[in-house]
């Protein structure tokens, strides 16, 4: 007879730092074979590992026996990471008192020795998210642009360099890097960019976005045109800091995140944009990583309507800001939805269609699933696909034949 | 309608929980200060298993008759289920988040006879 109790089956009560990272994102996997999106193109354009787990590997591609000899000497007091980095302790704060425990720790076990164990973390949350391919950089390092030796910048940014094309990318094809380019050294930066420039593992360059130099100083005008004329991408990656002056009065990590990730991106892009830089290089690609989407209409506004009150301060302009603004491409994540009207429109300012990338910025505690753009209502279909794959794999040309899984 | 079996009463702690699936459907059952409380496991925001993340007191800050901050403490009443993958947290006995009372998770009737407890779904 029915008894008409149903059967079930018990799950994990708790996610914990321990938990494989498929289980962490089952309901996302879930929710793609559900609505029917799963064997869709998607690239993930902005996604982490945490290179300080690997520091003791990291150091040894130090150039310099100095600067080895003292990551040796800070290891061996202690421990390990994050000798010679400027690493912040604020950092501590993002997962909200141990609230997000994939952005506490990802301490689940690896038995595959095959692979370095970041690589298997990689697969296991691209399988997850249904990612065809993934951009991938460093989590601790890219607090590097306000590291106060830019000599040790730029020699921890070679060696980081080196690290993660011998060590990570090979093992994978389905990742790829926009390798970090330390600024503040110029000669250092056309050092990398001429090493690793032809690697096919490498899609482009990033640069940190907190750093205090102006980035249309014509110490870097050699940078751009380089990458120009190899035609590879410019990434600016927002980032955080509680070490400047307008930061110090929020003194809470929500209120520095909030700010502080938009801030540096804002200021770039207003010296980008306002000393002419499209014009100067109208070929290459700029990418904006990590701010969001909210500050793109605010700013666009804001320096149309200052532009044509003075023009004279900007003469290298043949349009205004926001149409330049509009030529260049966006990272959606941390993706903002609570007024879903704005959203919209700041998605048509931004010609989304066309120039949005989908990013989820996993393992962080603020990561985008792929349905966060699936999911939007005011997409047609082909836009979401164009933002979650499409425009991704025209940009950085891409080979989509390749497996989603490895 | 249909009952799903979750455990005997004697298995919750104050504060324990189990987290049961049916199907696609999954469903976190709570015991708090004597009552049963069940929730989908799906996170009103992005969809994250929200059933599954830590079990904390609201924090509150204390604010003297004058207005000025005491600082920091955590609720004697107040008890929240905090999604993993995100952080929103929700009251385990309302279901609603503290400061937006239009994210609610989707919650279920809990049934319990003799000493078993049910969802209702």
């Amino acid at each position: 007879m029915d008894s008409g109790v149903e059967q079930t089956r018990e799950l994990p009560q708790e996610i914990t730092t321990k938990t494989d990272t498929r289980d962490i994102l089952a309901r996302e996997t879930q929710y793609q074979i559900d609505k029917g999106f799963r064997d869709w193109t998607i690239v993930d354009v902005d996604a982490h590992h945490s290179e300080m787990s690997s520091w003791r590997e990291v150091v040894e591609y130090l150039d310099d026996p100095i600067l080895k000899h003292y990551a040796h000497e800070f290891q061996a007091r202690t421990g390990g990471a994050p000798g010679l980095s400027n690493h912040m302790p604020g950092l501590r704060y993002q997962d909200a008192g141990g609230r997000i425990p994939h952005q506490t720790h990802i301490g689940e076990k690896v038995e595959d020795d095959s692979v370095h164990r970041d690589v298997t973390l990689m697969r296991r949350s691209m399988d997850a998210m249904g990612l065809d391919h993934q951009i991938l950089f460093p989590g601790n390092l890219l607090q590097l642009g306000t590291h106060p030796q830019p000599r040790v910048e730029a020699q921890l940014a070679l060696a980081y360099n080196r690290w993660v094309c011998e060590r990570i990318l090979p093992m994978d094809d389905r990742v790829k890097t926009l390798l970090y380019l330390p600024i503040s050294e110029p000669d250092m930066c056309m050092k990398i960019i001429k090493e690793f420039g032809e690697n096919p593992n490498v899609s482009g360059f990033m640069i940190t976005a907190v750093r205090y130099k102006p980035v249309h100083h014509n110490q870097f005008i050699p940078i751009y045109r380089e990458l120009e004329e190899r035609g590879l991408p410019l990434a600016f990656h927002a980032g955080l800091t509680w070490g400047d002056d307008w930061m110090k009065q929020l003194d809470l990590f929500i209120s520095m995140h909030a700010i502080s990730f938009v801030l540096c991106n804002i200021v770039h892009m207003t010296n980008w944009i306002i000393h002419g830089m499209q014009e100067r290089f109208p070929k290459l690609d700029v990418i904006w990583i990590e701010s969001g989407l909210a500050w793109l209409a605010f700013l666009m506004q804001r320096l149309d309507s200052e532009y044509l009150m003075r023009p004279s301060e900007a003469p290298l302009l043949k349009k205004l800001p926001s149409e330049y603004m509009a030529d260049m491409f966006y990272t959606c994540q941390p993706i903002e939805t609570s007024n879903m009207a704005l959203t919209e429109e700041t998605f048509k300012a931004v010609k989304a269609e066309t120039q949005l990338l989908y990013a989820s910025d996993w393992p962080h505690w603020d990561f985008n699933p792929p349905s966060t753009i699936y999911d939007l209502p005011f997409l047609d279909e082909q836009a979401k696909r164009n933002i979650l794959g499409e425009n991704a794999v025209k940009l950085f040309g891409i080979d989509t034949k390749k497996p989603k899984t490895a | 309608m249909a009952e799903l079996f979750v455990g005997r009463e004697d298995e919750f702690e104050d504060r324990g929980r189990k987290v049961i699936a049916h199907g696609d459907l999954e469903i976190g059952v709570f015991f708090v200060d004597g009552g049963f409380y069940a929730y989908e496991n799906k996170c009103v925001h992005q969809g994250g298993p929200v059933c599954q993340g830590r079990i904390l007191n609201r924090v509150v800050e204390m604010i003297s008759d004058d207005k000025t901050s005491q600082g920091l403490a955590w609720s004697e009443d107040d008890v929240h289920i905090v999604c993993p993958w995100h952080g929103y947290e929700f009251n385990l006995k309302t279901g609603v988040h503290p400061g937006y009372k239009n994210a609610r998770l989707r919650p279920f009737d809990v049934k319990l006879k003799d000493g078993e407890v049910y969802v209702v779904t």
